[in-house]
């Protein structure tokens, strides 16, 4: 039916003009995504708010017991994941093969780095007794006695809070490199082209995207009782 | 409706998107967003149906004062069921989802969706969020409400919340994927010369739909995680005694569930325009107005879900706002009902079944959608909160209006999916029933809300007796109505008359390919020369 355009690129699935209409799909289908996350993490930003609001010490005194030199190191493991990640895609964007699996391959190593950190300070938190629904107990936070009792519940809230934030962040950070394997895959043989390299660009994209959702869980978390 | 026989015959020897492939898994793996309109229509069949059996035992119940069909905790799980089933599993996806899926691309010249497999993911999601459902009926069903408030689903009730919260969850991913793919679709795939307005209106209101399914879909998943998160490992993050915030689990609910009835209506406000241009023959009246307003009531509708909450304890001024917005959501409603009646005004019309339908839409709509404003009023709704003012108004809304819609659609295209027509006659005899059956049904419910009888229960005084009976009565109609276009609509399949590819004679670019449509939709990628409903005398002349 439309065979001309088929036979313009062995990419051009068979509901496409051509490959600009093709790219222009899948990279506004990506933002689109992109806005559902926004939108998912937000519900949960707005929870954490209306908590910290309402009990900005309970936030403080907890927050205290979270490791703030591993999760700094974690934030530059990431934010250069970033930069590498960039890197691959300027890489698909020259058609540089040998690039493109470098930079990827780095990425999932930095990747994998902050979730070995990650796993690192959650046993440090699970040796504290901070985890809720598990073996949280107030005793190890030092609470002072004058603190009202709904600010004492409220400590146990922020760690609910920070496991599943960073939970549902680390679990992105797992489907990411799991995305970039297989676009490793297909970056080592050759199929990213000047022309083509959407799959590269939209899977950069999500990983930016979780980056940025952990440069604001790093100081909501860590940097609550920083501030003052 | 009547096609020249040798339009028929050349139907014949075309290949369609029904025999362009055979066998079960031609079906079960297709990208064809066609086959994965029909997957969703007979599969919210099967749900709509499970809904309504709950339903129609509910209404057996409310029959006599006492309790003697059921007692109070199964009556608890019938309407748990009834809701979760009839909004997730069929409203929801009802109209964009068959309808949509399968009529979309057609209409903007496009030869599939942007994405075809996510599409299929989307059908499997929402069969694995159904089959969930489904286990928590078998495993004992669940009493909270399709409201799933808290501290009651997390703390209370000791049924299988879980897993219904489980299906209601990943059947969101299959809201996601639907809106995101007509969104992409709408903006990328047009045909050349179909401009934005150019559009047909059921295009726009898909569009307005799928913003608000990808907007506001995520937040409810939010909020289900919370609710596992919160039943599972006892923390306190709804629980006031753990130091959590109930009310934040109504935000989180309404910020997508007061949205999500824009979901149901919306897409019922496009079928409806594409039903009355072509019966009144004519353009629709105002037909920017009718694409900007839909937007309008998508954009407004994320502001004002804090009506559902004036007695929670949620701030007065609060109130006050959210109110107030809800109040705005009004105008672009009230520019529809405007423009529909002016459109039929001059037109020239005719009272087939699709129009019978969007009749009996624009009509109760109005009264829905009046209704409504009493309850945005804050002394009002605080007077009637919770009882069956509120359930016969959303019910005109959601059932009255967003399934009359859906039926109506379903019978003006389904000589297009099916290549068949359906039999006129007991087409319009069921649209009479279903639409004396629901007022009859629905409209002693807002007396009785009026009365002050409250939802949810299973039992109450005598004295509210006669209307419930009038309810019931309606309501054995209504299923009446609803049964018999599945029986006529199946048979129509083997002895349904063939049809060519316009018999209502309509514009729009659905009507130019043959019915049904070939697998790609259109052998040539069609060129859009004129507006939308360029209705005329020649074509008049049916
Ligand atoms: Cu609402």
């Amino acid at each position: 039916m439309t065979d001309v355009a088929h036979a313009s690129s062995p990419h051009l699935a068979h509901h496409f003009e051509d490959m600009g209409q093709q790219r222009a799909s899948a990279s506004l289908g990506m933002w689109t995504f992109l806005g559902t996350e926004v939108m998912f993490f937000g519900g949960l930003f707005a929870a954490y708010c209306a908590y910290r609001f309402s009990s900005p010490d309970a936030f403080r005194i907890a927050s205290r017991h979270l490791s703030v030199l591993l999760g700094s190191i974690n934030t530059a493991v990431l934010l250069t994941s970033s930069l590498t990640v960039a890197l691959a895609v300027r890489a698909g964007q020259t058609g540089d093969r040998k690039e493109q699996v470098r930079y990827l391959l780095l990425t999932m190593l930095l990747g994998v780095a902050f979730l070995g950190i990650k796993a690192v300070e959650y046993s440090m938190e699970f040796k504290d007794h901070l985890v809720p629904g598990w073996n949280f107990s107030y005793s190890v936070l030092h609470i002072p006695s004058d603190v009202p009792e709904r600010t004492a519940e409220r400590t146990e809230l922020f760690f609910v809070f920070y496991f599943f934030m960073t939970g549902l962040h680390a679990l992105h950070m797992i489907i990411g490199i799991g995305v970039f394997a297989w676009i490793t895959h297909r970056a080592r043989r050759g199929e990213f082209t000047p022309e083509y390299h959407t799959p590269l660009e939209c899977s950069g994209l999500y990983w930016h995207f979780v980056d940025i959702v952990w440069v604001f869980l790093y100081p909501l978390l860590y940097l609550v009782d920083l501030h003052k | 409706m009547s096609a020249t026989i040798e339009e028929v015959e050349t139907q014949r020897t075309e290949e369609n998107y029904l025999t362009a492939d055979y066998g079960i898994w031609s079906w079960f793996f297709t990208t064809d967003h066609k086959r994965i309109g029909i997957m969703y229509m007979i599969s919210i069949t099967f749900f709509f149906f499970l809904g309504g059996a709950a339903a129609t035992l509910m209404r057996l119940e409310l029959m006599t004062p006492g309790g003697d069909v059921v007692q109070a905790e199964t009556y608890n799980k019938l309407f748990t069921l009834h809701g979760v089933m009839m909004i997730f599993f069929f409203l929801v996806p009802s109209i964009p989802a068959v309808l949509g899926n399968f009529l979309l691309p057609i209409m903007i010249g496009a030869r599939d969706l942007a994405f075809p497999k996510i599409n299929l993911a989307s059908w499997y999601f929402y069969m694995v969020g159904g089959l969930f459902t489904v286990w928590a009926i078998l495993a004992g069903g669940v009493d909270t409400g399709w409201t799933f408030y808290t501290p009651y689903s997390t703390m209370f009730s000791n049924t299988s919340v879980i897993l219904a919260v489980v299906g209601v969850f990943i059947n969101g991913f299959s809201s996601i994927f639907t809106g995101l793919n007509f969104l992409v679709t709408v903006h990328k795939m047009r045909a050349p010369g179909m401009t934005w307005f150019r559009l047909p209106l059921f295009v726009w209101a898909m569009y307005a739909t799928s913003i608000i399914l990808v907007l506001a879909t995520p937040v409810i998943a939010v909020a289900m995680f919370l609710i596992i998160l919160e039943r599972s490992f006892g923390v306190g993050i709804f629980n006031p005694k753990l130091g959590g915030d109930p009310i934040l689990f109504q935000h989180l609910f309404w910020f997508y569930s007061h949205p999500v009835v824009y979901v149901m209506i919306l897409p019922g406000m496009g079928v409806v325009s594409e039903i009355v241009a072509c019966f009144a023959r004519r353009a629709v009246f105002g037909y920017k107005f009718m694409a900007y307003a839909l937007l309008a009531i998508a954009v407004i509708g994320f502001l004002v879900w804090g009506h559902h909450m004036f007695v929670s304890g949620q701030s007065m001024y609060g109130s006050m706002v959210f109110s107030m917005l809800s109040f705005l959501v009004a105008i672009p409603s009230a520019i529809k009902i405007f423009n529909w009646t002016a459109t039929i005004h001059k037109g020239s019309l005719s009272f087939d079944t699709p129009m019978l339908y969007a009749l009996g839409f624009i009509g109760l709509f109005t009264i829905g959608g009046l209704t409504g404003l009493m309850l945005a009023s804050l002394a009002i709704d605080v007077h009637v909160h919770d009882t069956y003012f509120v359930v016969a108004h959303f019910h005109y809304i959601m059932v009255g209006s967003a399934v009359m819609a859906y039926l109506g659609g379903l019978h003006f295209w389904w000589p297009k999916m099916t290549g068949r027509m359906y039999p006129e006659i007991w087409g319009k005899l069921s649209a009479l029933v279903v639409f004396v059956g629901f007022n009859l049904t629905f409209f002693p419910q807002f007396v009785l809300g009026y009365l002050g009888m409250p939802r949810r229960y299973y039992e109450y005084p005598a004295e509210f007796q006669v209307l419930n009976v009038m309810s019931t009565a309606g309501a054995s109609i209504l299923a009446v109505g609803y049964v018999l276009p599945l029986i006529y609509l199946v048979l129509s399949l083997w002895l349904g008359p063939k049809v060519g590819s316009n018999p209502w004679n309509a514009t729009g670019l659905e009507w130019q390919t043959s019915s049904p449509p070939p697998k790609h939709n259109f052998d040539v990628t069609p060129v859009v020369k004129e507006p939308p409903y360029a209705y005329s005398e020649e074509r008049n002349l049916t």
